[in-house]
């Protein structure tokens, strides 16, 4: 079920990205996205070092010195180019990256997320979360619902650390897509089999909505 | 100057609690021979600075299991549960930092800059004890510049003089660590005549480059083994 909804969640999120945006995908469900593009072409930029990333290769064409960010073979689009990580990292930080699609522990109804850590647990990597959260021009959040104990992860306020001040701009779940405007969170679409009192019910955040949204 | 030098070479400009700035993401673009060459030393007390410390055995995982290390500065290090092993058993110190910040610390170290401010990690923990300033209504910290002892990069090719390209994403870190530190290493897969590589091509030009030393790794259906 949660691989349906993972998967549900990577199509709506291509539904907002448009035709050569350069996209930076965080781990998790955004890695999911690049098989349900369609016709639709993205420049994906993998902050390791590669601008225009191409598909899995065949076995026999495996060179793991051509990587993806989540240290996986990738192969190469036609326009591609190569750099280290200090270029790499001033494309994001520096508003170059057009998109960045992240997966994350929580996010509030002001749209401030934590992808990196979670109190009382020792996980010693950052990696390029906050870099990314800083830096990229559109934040869009894929996340599910709640997490795997059935905690709301649209929450009112963090209660794990966050990853920076900059808030996302769009958050879709398998239940419905909300978008941040002016710091409040508001609700666009419904995506399952939910009234909106059902969807209040599972959701953490305060929203806005207009009552004539209903599920599709 | 030659710079060529054997593996059991090297090892006689790393002193004992020097910081050694690493290249590599993953077990990509990593040094491996020289850091065997580190295992198998009497070193001890080394600070690294890496993106990450390879995998549990492999790649920098190698120095943490042979205890050569006593602090670790770097941005992902949950890949290598030893790493995080060793640090709830206060046997080896981490400072996590972002991974940009940690690309331009770096940079700004080999480019005789003190610092810079980032928009990265303001408001967060890793933010705390950073002097914070407001920069045309934005908010920034001040991140220090990075400088290491000694430098140990891979690359793919050079030639006698220390010119470097690197294999696709294997560059990563591998052209700012060569910046950084007082004696820059590079292990190479091969070695080429001078002229043989295009001034247009070359990533790290030879000026940044004190040491050559031929990986004794080949690659094999697109993964580093040992060679015999």
């Amino acid at each position: 079920m949660n691989q349906i909804n993972r998967i549900k969640i990577a199509k709506r999120i291509v539904q907002e990205l448009k035709q050569g945006q350069v996209v930076n995908l965080g781990v998790g469900i955004p890695t999911l996205i690049p098989d349900y593009l369609g016709e639709k072409k993205l420049v994906l930029q993998s902050e390791n070092g590669l601008l225009g990333m191409g598909p899995t290769p065949s076995a026999a064409e495996v060179n793991m010195d051509l990587i993806s960010a989540s240290k996986a073979p990738i192969t190469m689009e036609i326009g591609a180019s190569l750099f280290d990580s200090s270029n790499s990292f001033a494309m994001i930080r520096g508003g170059h990256i057009d998109v960045a699609v992240l997966g994350v522990l929580q996010v509030d109804q002001t749209g401030e997320i934590a992808n990196w850590a979670v109190p009382g647990q020792t996980i010693l990597g950052v990696g390029g979360a906050m870099d990314l959260v800083a830096g990229a021009n559109e934040i869009i959040v894929a996340t599910l619902h709640s997490s795997k104990n059935g905690v709301p992860k649209l929450v009112k306020e963090l209660t794990f650390p966050s990853s920076g001040i900059r808030k996302a701009d769009l958050v879709v779940s398998e239940h419905a897509v909300f978008r941040y405007e002016n710091g409040t969170m508001k609700l666009v679409e419904i995506l399952s089999d939910i009234s909106i009192d059902e969807l209040k019910e599972i959701t953490g955040a305060e929203f806005e909505y207009n009552s004539e949204i209903t599920n599709t | 100057m030659e710079k060529l030098l054997e593996k059991e070479e090297f090892i006689k400009f790393v002193k004992d609690g020097d910081k050694l700035l690493v290249g590599g993401f993953g077990m990509s673009g990593t040094p491996l021979t020289l850091i065997d060459g580190i295992a198998a030393s009497p070193l001890k007390n080394l600070t690294v600075v890496s993106n990450n410390l390879g995998e549990p055995g492999k790649g920098l995982g190698i120095l943490l299991k042979e205890k050569k290390l006593s602090k670790a500065i770097g941005s992902y290090f949950t890949t290598n549960r030893d790493a995080v092993q060793a640090w709830v058993d206060g046997e080896l110190e981490i400072v996590l930092i972002p991974q940009g910040t940690l690309a331009e610390a770096v940079r700004c170290g080999g480019a005789g800059i003190g610092g810079f401010y980032t928009k990265t990690a303001v408001g967060t923990k890793l933010a705390e004890g950073k002097e914070e300033k407001v920069i045309d209504g934005e908010r920034f910290i001040l991140e220090k510049a990075i400088k290491g002892d000694v430098s140990l990069i891979k690359a793919h090719k050079a030639d006698h003089l220390g010119n470097l390209v690197y294999d696709h994403t294997g560059r990563n870190f591998n052209p700012v660590m060569a910046t950084a530190s007082k004696i820059v290493i590079a292990e190479v897969d091969e070695i080429v005549q001078n002229g043989d590589l295009l001034p247009s091509e070359i990533v790290t030009p030879h000026v940044y480059v004190d040491y050559i030393v031929k990986s004794h790794y080949v690659k094999k259906a697109g993964v580093f083994v040992e060679s015999d």
